[in-house]
């Protein structure tokens, strides 16, 4: 298609864990069991589930962070599954990332300054104006006051902190940016300020969005479309509102459950969905659907045939025994 | 009659390097049996540090304390703050019990979680080990370990993050607490498994009959679970009430804006977040009004500099309902 500017088709990807010292059997951590994706240009896909789902791997793998074990990843009309990292470098103008934590992911030692420009120094490229003067004026449009370009990160709280990370992000004009947990480690009051400058920034520069996070209210936020995904596995994919409204997958419908809504009176009279039980390991999924072993509605069929996905209505489900 | 806890007028601060950080100033609330209080605010608010000076837990050679901690049980009265350390580890993990964000760092990884829990039980009660191990994986059963006998000799990375915050539950409930203290239960678990362990604190509340005071910043879980809700704001209680009163009738600057800036998953999607302006402020520089009038959208309908210069009290706003601001419930409601 070519209205995508980001194509994945069976995307897989497997962790050898190390031997170890004491002799520990090898494992393979299946963390991303053949997934599907694609984003629209200017559209927000908001990529869910909860943790070890394997979502974040799906997001880096996706920027070729790591090599995918099987499946392709077209780009803007380019498969770009099999190029070497210097074969990616001018690709990677266009494609940027937005880290969960704003602490770990700035450099401590360089100013906000070299931070936000690095990705010129990396293209080797001069903007129009002058390398300073652009830093200025993003560190302006994000948030930052022009005047701390000489600080360096622990000067900044949190919220600045993402300001910066974001600021990086969108330096040299990217099409395409994933943001990984962009809000999770933020407080309530500064979560909605970076979620509406990530909203503006898009429809000033027409980005399209790969929006990983856990939290679903935020992602019914951001996201045109949502990919509901499960121990590797995508379960659904639905229009935002489609899914929130009429969720077909028992593993949507009990994660929208789950997800506390802050009125009491609502809360209180809310029927819910409790699931039994934890994730298993993505070492040893279970067979068939992955879901299985939680869900309510499982049956044999569930215990030993994978569900494709399929539409139901108007989204994609992956599931026998749809809603 | 007297309630279980009283808080009255309790300041905590640290001196350091930069000068003094006020972390709790002015702090007065109560708790009573069977009831549960949440204590909502952002990052630094001063939320976990008043609990843990109601657990006795500041090392009072680095904390300058003051006021009072009243706990009143069968056997009297004590004041966590001016009782000898004897007392206070005599109520601590007996009378007031506590759970804490993280389970992995909360639980000793060198020992079984049978181990942790019996000593909790043999540092309360009379008895030998075999007793406290029955107690043990009667309680592990309570708190829904499956297989509890044979789970009790398990490590705690043994265990799944959920299933390590049920230990932690079994360990905090095994004197049969008066007042259970959780900072943050849930924040460090999935969604799914979230739910899980709330109703699990709710059908704990209700075997023991105990008062709970839940520390958050998820304002869904504060609907779900609470009765009664304070709402801090760099250090200060700002609101307090009924949590019906709370999400309906907000009073306070702070806690409209918090309330209207957490995405929903029943609003509609695409609308726009309202968002509260700039970011707490310093602890160690307070501004002398109040804390938060930098960020207030309110303090112009005040006359004058009041808001800027002098710091308001906590009154009664509505029934049952008090507030710290300069302005009347109707005169906030009027503008909104």
């Amino acid at each position: 298609m070519s209205e995508n500017i980001l194509e994945v088709r069976g995307l897989l990807k497997y962790f050898e864990s190390s031997g170890g010292v004491i002799g520990r059997k090898r494992q393979t951590i299946k963390a991303v069991g053949g997934v599907d994706i694609s984003v629209g240009i200017g559209e927000t896909v908001g990529l869910v589930g909860e943790s070890g789902c394997g979502k974040t791997t799906v997001g880096r793998t996706i920027l070729k962070l790591y090599e995918p074990t099987a499946g392709s990843i077209i780009f803007q009309g380019q498969d770009i599954t099999k190029f070497s990292n210097s074969k990616m470098k001018p690709l990677r103008a266009q494609m940027q990332i937005i880290f969960q934590d704003p602490y770990s992911s700035l450099n401590p030692r360089h100013t906000v300054g070299d931070i936000v420009a690095s990705s010129f120094y990396i293209h080797k490229l001069t903007p129009e104006g002058g390398i300073k003067k652009t830093v200025q004026e993003l560190l302006e449009r994000v948030g930052l006051n022009p005047e701390h370009i000489n600080r360096f990160p622990h000067e900044f709280s949190g919220g600045q902190r993402q300001r910066i990370g974001i600021a990086r992000a969108i330096a040299i004009r990217p099409k395409f940016i994933v943001a990984d947990e962009p809000v999770s480690a933020l407080d309530v009051s500064i979560q909605a300020q970076i979620v509406n400058l990530l909203d503006d920034l898009q429809k000033e520069y027409g980005l399209s969005y790969l929006f990983v996070a856990h939290d679903l209210s935020v992602v019914q936020h951001i996201s045109d479309r949502v990919v509901v995904m499960y121990l590797g596995k995508v379960m659904e994919v639905a229009q935002t509102q489609a899914l929130f409204q009429s969720p077909h997958h028992p593993y949507t419908k009990a994660l929208l459950s789950a997800v506390p809504i802050p009125d009491p009176a609502i809360e209180r009279s809310r029927e819910r969905i409790i699931l039994n039980g934890d994730l298993p390991s993505p070492a040893n999924p279970p067979t068939g659907c992955v879901f299985n072993t939680r869900c309510w509605k499982a049956q044999d069929k569930c215990r030993s045939v994978a569900p494709q996905l399929l539409q139901v209505g108007a989204s994609q489900v992956a599931c026998h025994f749809p809603e | 009659m007297s309630h279980l806890l009283e808080v009255k007028n309790l300041s905590v601060s640290f001196p350091t390097d930069d000068g003094l950080v006020q972390a709790t100033d002015d702090l007065s609330f109560h708790l009573d049996l069977g009831e549960t209080l949440a204590i909502v605010g952002e990052s630094g608010c001063g939320k976990s540090v008043s609990s843990m000076a109601i657990m006795g837990l500041h090392n009072p050679k680095s904390t300058q304390i003051s006021g009072q901690v009243l706990i009143n049980t069968v056997l009297g009265r004590t004041d966590v703050i001016t009782a000898s350390s004897e007392e206070v580890r005599k109520l601590r993990g007996g009378t007031v019990s506590m759970i804490f964000q993280d389970p992995m760092s909360a639980l000793h990884p060198y020992f079984t979680v049978g181990d942790q829990i019996s000593e909790a039980w043999l540092l309360h009660n009379d008895g030998t080990k075999s007793d406290a191990r029955k107690k043990t994986i009667e309680m592990l059963d309570l708190v829904g370990i499956p297989d509890a006998k044979s789970r009790v000799d398990s490590y705690p990375h043994q265990f799944s993050g959920g299933m390590r915050q049920r230990v932690m539950i079994g360990m905090a409930l095994i004197n049969q607490p008066k007042i259970l203290i959780a900072d943050e239960p849930t924040t460090a678990l999935d969604v799914t498994v979230q739910s899980q362990i709330l109703m699990l604190l709710k059908e704990m509340q209700r075997e023991f009959n105990m008062a709970v005071i839940l520390i958050t910043h998820d304002l869904g879980v504060v609907a779900e679970v609470a009765d009664r809700v304070n709402v801090m704001y760099a250090g200060r209680l700002v609101e307090e009430g009924g949590v019906n009163e709370i999400y309906r009738n907000p009073v306070h600057p702070y806690t409209i804006g918090l309330l209207a800036s957490v995405p929903r998953v029943d609003q509609a999607h695409g609308t726009r977040l309202k968002t509260i302006p700039g970011q707490p402020p310093s602890l160690i520089s307070l501004p002398s009004g109040c804390a938060f009038e930098p960020r207030c959208e309110f303090a112009k309908y005040v006359p004058g500099e009041i808001c800027k210069v002098t710091r308001p009290e906590v009154e009664l706003k509505l029934i049952d309902h008090h507030a710290r601001c300069h302005l009347t419930a109707q005169e906030v409601r009027s503008h909104l």
